[in-house]
């Protein structure tokens, strides 16, 4: 058994080298997931092994390299890392198998780059654990910009003008604000106190007790922490997270709903408390106005949302708003405030990527992206549309739903803080998330479906499906199992992929959105491959999980709370 | 060993001189280019053990007078950390350069003219070295003479693939020894009013003139302090200055534009922070001085990026983005603080390492595609994944990203402006890292999303040979390596800023 100093360490080698031997399967699909998957074990097994040091308030240190004098590379455990590294890692396994269901159903055009795909997620996930680890702002920083690095070439992976330009707002904006904000502030954190060290309480009290460093000066290096850290979407510097979801629905469930968007906000939080100060800000009157700029993006993110027909367009703008609730939280700068954004870090992640998971299923199923065109599809993927209800449920912040919890400390955190505008806030954007999930599982459920749906949307279906229609004049159920009976057929022809039970024939070049007619008929109902459906049952049921069970995030939770005044 | 450990500080530039006459006599090929090997290599282990010898040496310089001549009447030679620093990375990356250099110019330079080319190629080297590692002013000024005629002969001998290098050497010839005679001029009007050649006395004679009260009313030492600012200005190509160098290192020889790139206008920062503060010392420069350095300075990082952006041909855009970084490097020395002059030395080096890199891997796509347009760059992620990849790691350096060594002397820029509390410099040498973010990208999207144009779709692409892709991968590892254990090159520059500030904070 190593020594648990390496244990973090570990965690950052296990997905890196995992990337490598991803790449050297790559010639083998089989091999090269089965590599993918026996990383995400082996990662979890890992992280999961810090769990009980962190709880005991004893993680452990890691140095790897002394990167200039006084500032090393190194890693630490704490409570709050400790949660984003869970969820990070644990999702990845029911991502992993569901990214494998659904690029073999779907990105059959680009297969040749599914290596890339699989070898960039596992360096992402390196780079979430070097961030969810880090010890000092350096490394935090270090792997920050490693995470925009990676994930880029998952954001075009389509390769297409329109991923190329998405892309360059991506890069332009989560690069741009680091380098433009994050990296001054550190340098004048450096300049000031001469440690970029996170340490519990915060660094600057000594620079701003001597007069060395004027409030405002510290209340201006705050505000360019929190707008340099552009992961965390807070409004006007959102605009990349929209422009993201042109990627494959995995890459925008994981990593734009969990892990890209978690590194902002746990970095957001991570600053206030181990770098900046929450009692240090509150002590000099510094960053209250945190609480309005964020108050206001969470309601007008709600809003744009409505006006998104686009499932994954709507999804992201909740994301932005949900995001902006952790930074509230922050801004209360109270005990409580502090408990209900590390609640919400994790509660927000099951929730919405059983809404991605969904999505990119419905995507696979139907090839329908747009709200309008989703009437019935609750009839015909009961199980995907359940878990849709599920983690909508989560967004609203209705129990039985892990999203309840955080909204509870929330408010809690607002009325110790005596801030009704808070309490107005969650009170309208509950309101509005009502308003822009519900109509969806309405539709989904209790619309009669359209015969023309989605036929002329994003893939005219041929000749013989239309008949197929006419002829059962819209029985589904019949038409799905003449479907499946198709299916069925080609798969014993070909005794391909049996074991994955998805389609042999979408092996063939064909792009999705220009299929030939033939080739559409391949449209089987029913739900999508089972590993979709399995991975997005297995995060509703997590969603639900949470809220039963939820000490082991609240325990370690009230152990970040602790570290805000050593 | 005393032999050798003694002389080091000679050593060092005498062994690339002599090996350059003598490349004269081998007469073919492979061995011209084994011989340059062998010297170069050389000199680059001398200038190793150099390094130590004064890293590890108590008065912290070693020094060696020419002849044993009293350094009063001959030529001294005195090597600090901050030349020591300079000379092994100018020695190092002659090595790589000239192992690079064997197939690219076997293609470009005709056969028989071949040991010439090592010839003046060495001899350029020597002269880059011997800037950097005289004592004496007037020395500077000859050894600077030695670089410069040689270089413009390499740049010239791009004309047998573009004739076009023929205007840019005429141009750069011009350009240079219009700079050559400010510092002439200037080493002359130095020499007038103290009365001494060497760096030393020099300093000696001036702090005696200030103690006098003299010094700041001398017009002499003034028009010489503008004159040599205007000469080294010329030669490191800071902005406005900068007219020779995007098509210099445009049209010649690919092997060329590496060695170029990484050490030339280096030596001009170089010999900058010797005159400044190692003759005038750094409370001689007055605010305005330092004031119009640093505007030349910001508007050249943001001139140049906004026309590195603008460019088609690659290897125009990374010269303007050479002109933005050399920039960098002047404005570390203008802020006059430690950390400044640190991340200058710092720079120094990881520009060196970036830019060598990549001009090598461009090089590298050039011969395999026998294009330098962006434009062609397209669908080549596939068939030269290496060249690519080491094309956009350098373009990471130049943005400046963790992990990388340019972001170890920004790092150290970026401080040395905020305690000087300079906030709006801070976010020029960002504005900078944004637009290399933007003219890097343009490679980058060529490089991973677009395809191959129709006409070049079925035209068969090797990857570079492994001649070629070995030293352009060293610099490449050496940029990461050196991004994320920075400790020991930090520690040498700021050993080296300590020595140059003289102690001040």
């Amino acid at each position: 058994m190593l020594p648990f100093e390496v244990t973090p360490l570990l965690c950052v080698a296990i997905p890196f080298f995992g990337a490598f031997v991803i790449g050297l399967a790559g010639k083998s699909p089989h091999l090269r997931e089965t590599a993918t998957m026996v990383t995400a074990l082996l990662l979890v097994t890992c992280v999961a092994e810090l769990v009980p040091h962190a709880l005991q308030g004893r993680g452990p240190s890691t140095t790897i390299a002394e990167f200039v004098p006084g500032i090393p590379l190194a890693f630490h455990v704490e409570p709050m890392g400790m949660i984003y590294a869970l969820i990070a890692s644990a999702l990845w396994i029911l991502n992993s198998l569901y990214s494998i269901g659904y690029m073999r159903a779907v990105e059959k055009a680009s297969i040749s780059n599914h290596t890339r795909f699989f070898v960039c997620f596992a360096l992402s996930l390196a780079c979430v654990m070097g961030i969810a680890f880090a010890a000092n702002m350096m490394t935090l920083f270090f792997f920050y910009e490693g995470l925009s690095l990676a994930t880029y070439p998952l954001v075009v992976h389509k390769a297409s003008p329109e991923a190329a330009s998405s892309g360059r707002t991506y890069v332009g904006l989560l690069v741009g604000t680091s380098v433009a904000f994050m990296l001054p502030a550190m340098v004048a954190t450096w300049a000031w106190t001469g440690t970029l060290d996170f340490t519990e309480g915060g660094v600057f009290r000594q620079a701003l007790a001597s007069g060395a460093l004027h409030p405002a000066m510290f209340g201006v290096i705050f505000a360019l922490f929190v707008y340099g850290i552009g992961k965390a979407a807070l409004m006007p510097l959102h605009r990349w997270l929209p422009a993201a979801m042109v990627a494959p629905t995995p890459v925008s469930a994981l990593l734009h709903a969990v892990a890209v968007v978690k590194a902002g906000v746990f970095a957001v939080i991570k600053v206030t408390v181990y770098l900046v100060g929450v009692d240090t800000l509150r002590g000099y009157e510094q960053g209250g106005w945190l609480v309005y700029v964020a108050g206001a993006a969470i309601l007008v993110a709600s809003f744009i949302a409505l006006f998104q027909d686009n499932l994954k367009k709507r999804l992201a703008y909740s994301t932005i708003s949900q995001l902006s609730y952790i930074t509230m939280a922050v801004g209360l700068l109270s005990p409580l405030g502090i408990k209900a954004a590390a609640m919400h870090v994790a509660c927000h992640a099951f929730g919405k990527i059983t809404l991605f998971f969904a999505a990119g299923s419905i995507y696979t199923a139907t090839h329908k992206t747009e709200i309008s065109t989703m009437d019935g599809v609750g009839r015909r993927m009961p199980y995907t549309m359940a878990a849709f209800t599920i983690g909508a449920v989560s967004m609203i912040g209705l129990p039985p739903t892990a999203g309840f919890l955080s909204k509870w400390y929330l408010i809690g955190g607002a009325w110790q803080a005596e801030q009704v505008f808070v309490i107005v806030v969650v009170t309208l954007s509950t309101l509005l998330n009502a308003a822009y999930f519900l109509p969806i599982i309405y539709r989904a459920f209790f619309c009669t479906p359209r015969l023309d749906d989605g036929h002329d949307h994003s893939h005219g279906h041929g000749a013989g499906q239309a008949q197929g229609h006419g002829h059962h004049g819209g029985d589904e159920r019949v038409t799905s199992l003449h479907k499946l009976r198709q299916t069925y057929n080609t798969r014993i022809t070909t005794q391909q992929f049996i074991a994955l039970g998805y389609d042999p024939s979408k092996i063939d070049d064909f792009d999705h959105k220009d299929p030939d007619p033939e080739e559409a008929e391949e449209d089987h109902g029913g739900e999508a491959p089972w590993p979709i459906v399995v991975a997005t049952c297995a995060t509703a049921v997590l969603t639900l999980f949470t809220f039963f069970e939820p000490s082991l995030f609240l325990r370690l939770a009230q152990l970040t709370v602790e570290a805000i005044n050593p | 060993m005393d032999l050798v450990y003694d002389n080091l500080p000679v050593l060092v530039v005498v062994t690339p001189l002599f090996g350059g006459l003598l490349s004269l006599f081998t007469v073919r090929n492979p061995f011209s280019w084994l011989w340059a090997c062998l010297v170069t290599s050389a000199t680059y282990l001398l200038a190793l053990s150099l390094l130590r010898a004064v890293l590890a040496s108590p008065t912290g310089s070693m020094t060696y007078p020419m002849g044993w001549w009293p350094p009063e009447w001959g030529i001294e030679y005195v090597v600090d950390p901050a030349n020591a620093w300079v000379i092994t990375i100018i020695s190092a990356i002659a090595v790589v350069a000239t192992i690079y250099a064997r197939i690219p110019t076997e293609a470009e330079i005709p056969a028989d003219r071949q040991n010439l080319f090592y010839a003046v190629w060495l001899l350029a080297i020597t002269g880059m070295v011997g800037i950097t590692a005289t004592g004496d002013a007037f020395n500077v000024y000859v050894l600077l003479e030695i670089a410069s005629l040689t270089v413009y002969t390499l740049v010239g001998l791009g004309m047998f693939r573009d004739r076009r290098a023929l205007t840019a050497s005429i141009k750069y010839l011009i350009l240079g020894s219009i700079g050559a005679t400010f510092i002439l001029l200037g080493i002359g009007y130095l020499l007038m009013a103290t009365g001494t050649l060497n760096m030393a006395d020099m300093h000696a004679a001036l702090q005696e003139m200030d103690a006098r009260g003299e010094l700041r009313t001398n017009r002499t030492v003034m028009t010489a302090f503008a004159f040599l600012m205007v000469g080294f200005s010329m030669k490191m190509a800071l902005w406005p200055l900068h007219g020779w160098q995007p098509n210099a290192y445009t049209y010649a020889p690919t092997a060329v534009t590496a060695l170029l790139a990484a050490t030339a206008t280096k030596v001009g920062a170089y010999m900058t922070l010797r005159f400044v503060f190692t003759i005038f010392g750094p409370s001689y420069v007055d605010e305005l001085s330092l004031d119009l350095m640093i505007l030349c300075a910001a508007a050249g990082i943001v001139a140049s990026g906004i026309q590195a952006m603008r460019q088609q041909d690659i290897r125009t855009l990374l010269a303007w983005s050479s002109v933005g970084q050399l920039a960098y490097i002047v404005l570390g020395i203008a802020l006059m603080n430690r950390a400044g002059v640190t991340s200058s030395l710092l720079h120094v080096f990881a520009h060196a390492l970036i830019k060598g890199s990549m001009f090598m891997a461009v090089g590298c796509i050039a011969y395999s595609i026998g294009s330098h347009r962006i434009s062609d760059l397209k669908g080549l992620r596939k068939k030269m994944p290496l060249s690519v990849a080491a094309l956009t790691i350098g373009g990471l350096g130049l943005i400046g990203f963790p992990g990388t060594a340019g972001f170890v002397s920004k790092w150290y820029l970026v401080q040395a402006a905020i305690e000087r509390g300079q906030w709006w410099l801070a976010m020029i040498v960002l504005l900078g890292s944004l637009l290399a973010l933007v003219y890097t990208w343009r490679l980058v999207e060529a490089i991973f999303l677009k395809k191959a144009d129709v006409e070049n779709e079925d035209r068969v692409v090797r990857e570079a040979p492994a001649a070629m892709l070995v030293p352009t991968w060293a610099l490449v590892i050496a940029s990461v390596y050196f991004g994320i254990f920075a400790q020991t090159p930090v520690e040498i520059a700021e050993a080296a800023a300590n020595v140059l500030l003289g102690g001040a904070p």
